[in-house]
Order: C-alpha cells, then structure tokens, then sequence
C-alpha cells in the first residue's frame, strides 16, 4: 500500500497525531453513536488483545520464520496466571502478601511466565523447521490447554473445565476497574477503562516490535528465517536468537492473556482451543507477515470483520427471506475460510505486505529479465 | 619463517561408511592466499565445512591464532576470525545488499534486546556505524550502487561479490572462499582476483577453493591438493603442478 499523503515526517506525524486522537475518543464516540456501545467497545478491546496476540506471534513466525501452531498457550499462561493469584481459587493455600499483588507487577510476572514456557517450547524445538516445527507446537498448544483442563486432580490448581471465576478486576493504587470512575467531568464505564488500558499495552508491544524490526537481532531474526546455514556461519548465534525469538513472542501472548483475564473476569480452557491459535495465526497471515502495521490490519479485520457481520447478517436473513436461513456464526466460517482462499490465490503476501515478502512472492520483471539474460549469457559462453 | 594462522591435524571426518576426510593436515601462514584442490568429491568442501565449523570433525586437532577450535559451534569460530562464502551462494535473498552486510557485523557488534527497545547513545553510535562499515565494504568490493537493491535482484558476478563484502563485515583473519569465480566469464574472474589480491594487501589471509587452475596458479602461494579424503600434495603452485600423484589423481595412470 502507498500512501502518497504520507511522504514529509511532517505529513506523517500530523497522521499520527490524529490517529491517536480519533483512538483516544473512540469510546465516547462509539457511546454517541450506537445504542449497544459497551458492547462495541467490548469487541474493540478484544481487537486490541488480538492485536498484542499477532505481533507477538509476528515475532515468531513474521520475523523469525518458525512456524508456531500453538501460540495461543501463551496466552493461556498468562491468562491462568493472573487468575490464580487474583481470585479466591488458592486463596486458601496461598499466603496473604501472594494474593492480588500490584497488577504492572502481576503483568511482568504473568510475561516472564509466558517467557519461561516459551524457552521451553523452543528448547526440543530447535532443530526443526517448517511444517515439523508446525506439528509440534501444535502439541504443545494442545497439551498446555489439557493441562488447564486436568489440573483439577489431585491438587486443584486450574479448576479443570468449569475454570476460574472471580478474577478480581484491575486495581491501581486506590483505583478499581470494577465500577465507573468519575474524572474531569466524564464517566469512565470499566469497558472505557480496560479500552485505554489495552490500548496502553497494545502501544506498548507496537513500540518494541518496531524498535525490534531494525535492531541487530531483528536482523538476525530475518537472517534465521531468510538462510539458517548462512546464518550460523556469519557467526549468529542461532540457538540463542531463535530461543529469544519464542521468549519474546511469548511474553507478548502473556501479557495480553493477563489483561485478557482482568478484562473478562474468568478463564477456562474452552478459550484457548487450536481455532484460537489458527485465529492470529490468520491475522497475521492475511494481514501480511513481517509487517507491523499489516499485521495489526490482519487482527483488526479478523476481530472485528465477524462482530459487524452478525449485526448485518440477522437483519439482512429477515429483511430478504422474512426468517433467518443461516446462523451467523456458521456464516462467519464460510466467509472467513472463502476470504483466506481468495487471499492466497490473488494476494499470497497478504493485504498490507513488507517490503521483502512482496519482493519473494513477486519478483519484478526486471529480476526474470535478467534471469533469461543470463541463461543467454551462460550458453553464449558455453556455446 | 612466516607465522602460522591455522593449523589442522590428523582431522578425519566420517558420514556413515564414507570417510569424506582421511587424516588431514595442513597449516596457513598469515597473509598467503592458500590454494585447496582436487577431483570433485575429493572432500574439499567437506574440509572447508570442518573448517568453519559447520561439520564438527570426529577426530583431529585444529587450532587458529592460537585458539583451540576442534569441534566448536560456528559462530565461535566466526568469532575467533574466519569467514566464508558458500559454492552455491547463500545470500539472505530478501534482504539487502546492505541488510546482507549489516547481519555480517551481527558478531562483532553487541545491541541486545534491551539496547534495541530503549535505543540509548550507545546502541544508536553502533547501529550507525554497522550502517557505515556496510556501506564501506559495499565500496569496497565494488557494488555500492546496488545498496539499497534485494540480494536476489543482483546479478549472478555482484551476488558473489556481496557474498564476500558479508563475509568481510565479520572482520575476519582468513577468509575462505569456496569457488568464488564458478560461473564466472573471464572478465569477471580477473576482477575477482585483483579484488582478492587487495584482500590479502590489507592483511586478510585468504583460503581458497577453486577449479579454475589457471586462476590458481597465478594466484595461490601455496596449493593443497585433495584426493579421496587425503592430502597427496602441497607446496608452491609449480611443484604442485608437476607432481606425478596430482597428474595421476586428475588424469589417471598412462597405460605401460
């Protein structure tokens, strides 16, 4: 995509600035416009989770080309995480200083445990590549989810499959989310406070990855994904790279699985099923890997694309047929699964691709012009 | 007598039933350009891999500048002072030309994640000296102007040249180069060894695999050459040359 509004720093920060302008008063605007706006706002903080989700697993798979399936158990840790140590699950066991610890605290703790499980993952894994590496992350994500599950027995850790409710909402100092906060004249609903918390951390992660992308290990990361041999013999370090690549991506997914379980107030396993994990795997995908702000097009559509459509759909069916024909939710997978095909056949590189995956899934006329000189060349010299 | 960079002994390296490598031995001197040849499937890539530690020897002793390198990772060795090209090339494709340069620095230079994220006075005089030393040795060998082009995009004599200038951006003692002018017309292999012979002027030593024997001889101070897995010969270019055991291994016994 070329935007040629965007060509000065100048032009660039003015868009800047008013795109975060139109973020900060999203919420009221929404709130004026729609009758339903909490649960708009809902949808757009879940976005925002999904967004956090996909450049973390951009990481991994954009940057570092290691093909994760079972990137969503990141998420879970996070998720169960903040949960036990913030809801009266353990409170028996736990000792009192353990129980509802500051929550930026809880949000580095809930991080550096996702961090753990992804060494732990990446460790077996280094050698594999591709669709092996696939299969076993794909386990991986399975087996933590049953975990979740199981560990009911013989010590109930996880509550198994009725999950962990009462998750105490996000307090800061003497502040809760749990009910509206009245500041500067407005009224603050906790789906407008969790709205700018996300969006603090989702500005956050957006941050680093971009510091990342043109780093000395964002680098190496291409280096990895573009020529492992090559890579491990200009000296990178490749083990460690790769392993730092997991750890990274997985922090991500524990940070946004602990706000995910402030925000929601419960954590099963029933959320973090494979489909999840093919989920951002999608956004990331369709929006268009290694690109920062594809990726977060990617998350955004496959987030929010669905919600709208079930609004339009039901009112659609009755207007047209006079009853309803097909559920939404089974709508939702057709359109999702045709939208996938049609991206992979007319746009493999996705919608808002970088500049190197357009470069390998295009190469311009010029590269097979030169190709064919070349091979004119070759044989002219042989000939 | 010239000071010894690497020496390797007694190295054998086994896949399975084939002893690709049969009690090798050699040393390099600082500041030669060191010549490897032999019959295809002679082991001289296989040497070439032990050597950069990309295949971890079953048997031997290998030092380098006075560091013991038997059976250490690559990125050691990388560190420790060699560099290499590949025979069919392996650039970072995608990547470019400068991009391709900058990951050669990845050893010497150190930003972690946290200089990456915070991005203070330190990691920014790296980054733009990483920038800098690319751009130099992009002049250096000749393809400045492709900077900004994706690897893929150079043509077949600038892929191979880039190839170098990445392997130079290790800041390397030796750098080994496995035939670097394969698919080379005249004129670019005569480049290539004027871009080589500045090489060795500014105190790169240089090993040296190559087919092209007249390049060889006009270029190499000493030669090596390999058959089967062994060492049958090695000396100056002339003696080599006229050894009866290479004459035999290249061409095989005239009939009595």
């Amino acid at each position: 995509m070329h935007f040629a509004f965007l060509k000065t720093p100048r032009q660039r920060q003015i868009a800047l600035f008013i795109f975060a302008a139109v973020l900060l008063v999203l919420p009221w605007g929404l709130g004026a416009t729609f009758s339903s706006a909490n649960s708009w706002i809902r949808v757009i903080d879940f976005a925002l989770l999904y967004i956090m989700l996909a450049l973390g697993l951009n990481i991994v798979v954009g940057f570092a080309g290691l093909l994760d399936l079972g990137y969503i158990a990141f998420y879970a840790v996070g998720a169960y995480m903040y949960a036990i140590f913030n809801s009266p699950q353990l409170q028996a066991v736990m000792p009192t200083w353990l129980q509802h610890p500051p929550f930026l605290i809880m949000i580095v703790i809930c991080g550096l445990a996702a961090c753990v499980f992804g060494i732990l993952l990446g460790t077996p894994t280094l050698k594999l590549r591709g669709d092996y590496l696939a299969i076993v992350t794909l386990g991986f994500g399975e087996i933590i989810r049953i975990f979740m599950n199981n560990l009911d027995r013989p010590i109930n850790i996880t509550n198994g499959p009725q999950g962990i409710d009462n998750v105490a909402p996000v307090h800061f100092f003497n502040y809760t989310f749990a009910k509206p906060i009245d500041f500067l004249g407005l009224r603050f609903e906790p789906v407008y406070l969790y709205y700018y918390l996300i969006l603090a951390f989702c500005c956050l992660i957006i941050f680093v990855t971009s510091r990342l992308q043109y780093s000395r290990i964002g680098r190496a990361w291409v280096a990895i994904r573009e020529d492992e041999i090559a890579a491990n013999a200009m000296g990178i370090n490749t083990r460690n790279v790769k392993l730092l690549a997991f750890a990274m991506g997985a922090s991500f997914g524990g940070v946004s699985g602990a706000l995910f379980a402030s925000f929601q107030g419960f954590v099963s396993p029933e959320s973090f099923v494979l489909m999840e994990s093919i989920m951002v795997l999608c956004m990331v995908v369709l929006g268009g890997m290694g690109n920062i702000a594809g990726v977060i097009l990617g998350a955004i559509l496959v987030s929010v694309v669905p919600e709208i459509l079930r609004d339009v759909i039901n009112p659609l069916q009755q207007g047209l047929f006079g009853r309803k024909i097909i559920d939404p939710e089974n709508l939702r997978m057709l359109l999702f699964g045709l939208a996938m095909i049609i991206i992979m056949l007319v746009r493999p590189e996705g919608l808002w691709p970088s500049r190197r995956r357009r470069a390998e899934l295009h190469p311009s006329a010029t590269i097979s012009e030169q190709e064919n000189a070349g091979l004119q060349d070759a044989e002219r010299t042989h000939g | 007598m010239a000071e010894v960079l690497l020496s390797i002994e007694g190295i054998h390296k086994r896949f399975g039933g084939l002893h690709a490598l049969n009690d090798v031995g050699l040393t390099i001197n600082k500041g030669e350009i060191y010549g490897l040849i032999g019959p295809n499937g002679a082991g001289k890539t296989t040497l070439f891999n032990v050597l950069t530690g990309l295949y971890q020897p079953d048997e031997g002793r290998f030092s380098f500048n006075g560091r013991n390198l038997f059976r250490q990772k690559p990125y050691v060795v990388v560190e420790s002072g060699i560099a290499r090209t590949f025979q069919n090339i392996r650039l970072f494709a995608n990547m470019t030309a400068r991009e391709n340069v900058m990951v050669g620095q990845h050893v010497r230079t150190h930003a972690g994640v946290f200089g990456a994220v915070f991005r203070g006075p330190r990691t920014r005089k790296e980054e733009a000296a990483i920038h800098a030393r690319a751009d130099e040795l992009l002049r250096y060998v000749g393809i400045e102007r492709h900077a900004d082009e994706v690897a893929r995009n150079l043509s077949y004599g600038d892929q191979r040249r880039l190839e170098i200038a990445r392997a130079l951006g290790t800041n390397p003692k030796l750098l080994a180069l496995d035939e670097p002018a394969a698919g080379m017309n005249p004129k670019e292999t005569a480049a290539l060894k004027t871009l080589m012979e500045k090489i060795r002027a500014d105190g790169v030593t240089i090993l040296l695999i190559e087919h092209d024997v007249k390049l060889m001889m006009g270029l190499c101070d000493r030669i090596a050459v390999l058959d089967y897995g062994k060492k049958i010969a090695e000396g100056n270019p002339e003696a080599v040359k006229n050894d009866p055991r290479v004459i035999e291994a290249y061409l095989g016994v005239a009939p009595e």
